[in-house]
């Protein structure tokens, strides 16, 4: 456990303990963690493995199968462009293409001011009004392409007056 | 158990009930195409569809793996719909997969090619994006290439219920989906402890051994002195890369083919086993009389004692300080056989055919090398050692029964034989333990209680006064409750053997595969019979020797009396011992 201080380990240790009489404890673990750090590196993973006698290997099976866990640390605004088929038809494709052009980001990637993570993500269920974006879990609905840029200032101002 | 009437391909039978249609099929003479002909829970999630069948009652075709036979059911497997859908599960498999066939060290008992061939798979049906070819051979004993994976997840499995380790598991998702170690590193960069009961059941080359092939070709075209020795398990396995029935003892063809093949001497590392007994009892006996660590565990297994330097770094005083006996017949051959010879230990190039890749990477250890001369310098699977005679040319079949070369270390005993399967350690121990603590023979010989392929098994003997509680255990998931017990201050035993391997090396990593979608000549139930079949092997060889207790090895009492000394020696312990070290940071 080279690289987690004294009280990461006591809260990830805290928060494996929780569980203790689950059958399965994993995917309660991992959301608390996620939740708590916003991010769950392997080596978060393998204090968790230590502690439940679950392998790294199938932890990280979890943690890499589903969008909401991530790897890395996520941006102070997470966009999520819906990419499910309703909003695809309707241009989803562009939108988020346009985000990512004026995020200088990839989806999936977080911006290096650490203000954005851009992410593609299958069906919200909202597709009545697609195509849609959520931002930190405020939905846009009906966006077009033109509406892009002012969303990006607008939260660029926020953070900024923020930090 | 209930039966119920089931019907395929028209013909009425009665089955039991609770059978997957695969397993029916089975017992009633079909062998449905599948990917999961090793079947023993190893892969139950009827993923690959490529045993697609028609049934009654069902919504579609079904995976005839995982749906269970019902009361009336029909069952149709020759249909044309049926016939079809598999074809294309294949294909689309296929479609995915790096077909560099004629390089695949799995060429010949590659099943997908199997499942291909038999389903009428068609050439590059579905083109697209394929999974990169990302290679993992940091380690001297496994590959890995995502690029052939089916993921079928047999390897996860079988990591799981022969360790408890899940060293490999699923990640990402959709297409990008891998098998690999968490965070897709090396095996070098995982506690993995190289055990290769993964290589054993992946059906294609997505894993396999790193092949020493080339360097045997270049130490003899550099005119060294190479000298074989060979595993006690894979006399009981070699038969079958020769499509031999699995049990045929094949040790006098052998040692003809390695004579064959240009070796200079040809030795079998059963007498190192001996000599590994007396060492190690002595080392025992000694232990309890100066009030040493107990239990001692045996270090036969690299397999083992890698699990041991990763998981069990606090128990390592328990270990035997003995080599493996293939590396005390290294240390031997480069030492008192150069000297008898009047060799240089530098011109001799020393080559162990073992059951085992945890042997290759234990080859590498710090420990069992001197002045940068390894004890041993290449080591061959029972599967390599294959490839190389058929490489040569030679009909193993019709070859003669020859013995292993006589002089200074060829004598060897029974109780060496034995080391090959589970137990085998633990009972030849006792025989010479016996004779050192009684005065005397055990009159039975054999040890039989503590045979079989109970994942642990426990025995009282009673010698010298005292009585000795033992145990056994194979596969890290059935050692690990004595483990924990010795950890917990509360283990009763005195001597335990523990094997990486379940079932011991008969059932090592690098023994041949036994599939038995290619092995139409063995019974149905081979899977759970080969392990039975190489060990009878094993202890047939045992009986018909003249001489079964380590002991009584004439050459090994001569190797004391001219080099050694005496057992536990000043020499002995610099030749015949190392050390151990456990991993402090589980990840490097």
């Amino acid at each position: 456990m080279a690289h987690l201080n004294e009280a990461a380990v006591k809260k990830i240790s805290e928060i494996c303990d929780r569980y203790a009489n689950e059958t399965t404890p994993l995917m309660m673990i991992l959301s608390d963690i996620q939740t708590e750090y916003g991010y769950i590196p392997i080596e978060v993973q393998e204090l968790v493995s230590e502690k439940t006698g679950i392998s790294v290997a199938e932890i990280y099976g979890v943690v890499t199968f589903y969008s909401f866990f991530s790897l890395k640390p996520k941006g102070k605004y997470i966009i999520g462009c819906c990419l499910g088929t309703a909003c695809y038809v309707k241009g989803a494709q562009q939108i988020i293409d346009k985000f990512s052009e004026l995020l200088n980001i990839a989806p999936g990637e977080t911006s290096e001011d650490g203000l954005f993570t851009l992410d593609a993500l299958r069906c919200i269920g909202a597709c009545g009004i697609a195509p849609a974006v959520t931002i930190n879990g405020k939905v846009y609905p009906k966006l077009a392409v033109s509406d892009v840029p002012a969303i990006v200032e607008e939260y660029r101002k926020l953070g900024g007056a923020e930090a | 158990m209930a039966n119920v009437n089931i019907k395929i391909e028209g013909q009425p039978y009665v089955v039991e009930e609770g059978l997957t249609i695969l397993e029916a099929a089975r017992i009633c003479g079909y062998e449905i195409p599948s990917l999961c002909a090793f079947n023993h829970g190893e892969c139950s999630r009827g993923s690959c569809r490529v045993c697609l069948v028609e049934a009654t009652g069902a919504r579609g075709l079904v995976a005839a793996c995982v749906y269970p036979v019902a009361e009336g059911m029909e069952i149709r497997i020759s249909s044309p719909k049926a016939a079809a859908a598999r074809r294309t599960s294949v294909e689309l498999l296929l479609s995915n997969h790096n077909k560099n066939c004629q390089q695949c060290s799995k060429n010949g008992n590659c099943e997908l090619l199997h499942v291909a061939k038999l389903t009428g798979a068609r050439e590059d049906m579905f083109e697209g994006e394929k999974t990169p070819v990302t290679v993992d051979s940091l380690t001297p004993s496994i590959t890995r290439d995502t690029s052939k994976c089916v993921l079928c997840g047999r390897c996860v499995e079988r990591c799981k219920n022969a360790h408890g380790l899940g060293i490999l598991g699923f990640e990402n998702r959709g297409f990008a989906t891998i098998v690999a170690p968490a965070g897709n590193r090396s095996f070098a960069d995982s506690p993995c402890i190289l055990c290769g009961q993964c290589v054993s059941v992946c059906p294609t080359g997505a894993l396999a051994e790193i092949s020493e092939i080339a360097k045997i070709d270049k130490a003899m075209s550099e005119g060294k002195h190479v000298v074989v020795q060979t595993a006690p398990a894979v006399r009981a396995a070699l038969g079958e890369e020769f499509g031999m029935k699995i049990g045929t003892a094949v040790t006098g063809k052998m040692v003809a083919a390695l004579r064959r093949l240009g070796f200079n001497k040809v030795y079998d590392t059963n007498f190192a086993a001996d000599l590994t007994i007396m060492e190690e009892a002595t080392e025992l006996l000694s232990r309890v009389k100066n009030g040493g660590k107990l239990p001692m565990i045996t270090s036969c297994s690299p397999g083992w004692v890698n699990y041991a330097e990763y998981y069990y770094g606090d128990l390592l005083g328990h270990l035997s300080s003995c080599k493996s006996p293939h590396e005390m017949m290294g240390a031997i051959l480069k030492s008192y056989y150069a000297e008898r010879n009047g060799l240089d230990p530098k011109d001799i190039f020393v080559v162990s055919i073992m059951p085992c890749t945890a042997k290759k990477y234990e080859k590498e250890r710090p420990q069992l090398q001197k002045d940068g001369i390894k004890d041993v310098d290449a080591v061959l699977t029972t599967r390599e050692l294959g490839d190389l005679i058929k490489r040569s040319g030679i009909n193993f079949a019709k070859l003669p029964d020859e013995e292993f070369d006589a002089d200074l270390l060829g004598d060897y005993t029974g109780a060496g034989v034995i080391f090959g399967v589970t137990g085998g350690v633990m009972e030849a121990a006792l025989r010479t333990a016996y004779f050192v603590l009684e005065g005397k023979e055990y009159k039975e010989i054999a040890f039989t209680a503590v045979r079989g392929f109970d994942g642990i098994r426990e025995a009282t003997v009673t010698m010298g006064g005292m009585d000795v509680k033992i145990a056994i255990a194979h596969g890290m998931k059935n050692a690990k409750p004595l483990l924990d017990d010795i950890r917990a201050g509360k283990s009763p035993y005195t001597f335990i053997e523990i094997m990486g391997c379940p079932g011991g090396c008969i059932c090592g990593g690098g023994q041949p595969y036994v599939r038995p979608s290619l092995l139409p000549n063995e019974d149905p139930d081979i899977l759970d019979t080969y392990k039975d079949k190489r060990a009878a092997a094993l202890y047939s060889e045992d009986e018909r020797q003249v001489i079964r207790q380590s002991h009584n090895n004439p050459q090994i009492k001569k190797l004391y009396d001219d080099f050694l000394g005496e057992p536990n020696s000043h020499k002995a312990h610099e030749l015949l011992h190392t050390t151990y070290e456990a991993h402090t940071e589980r990840y490097r």
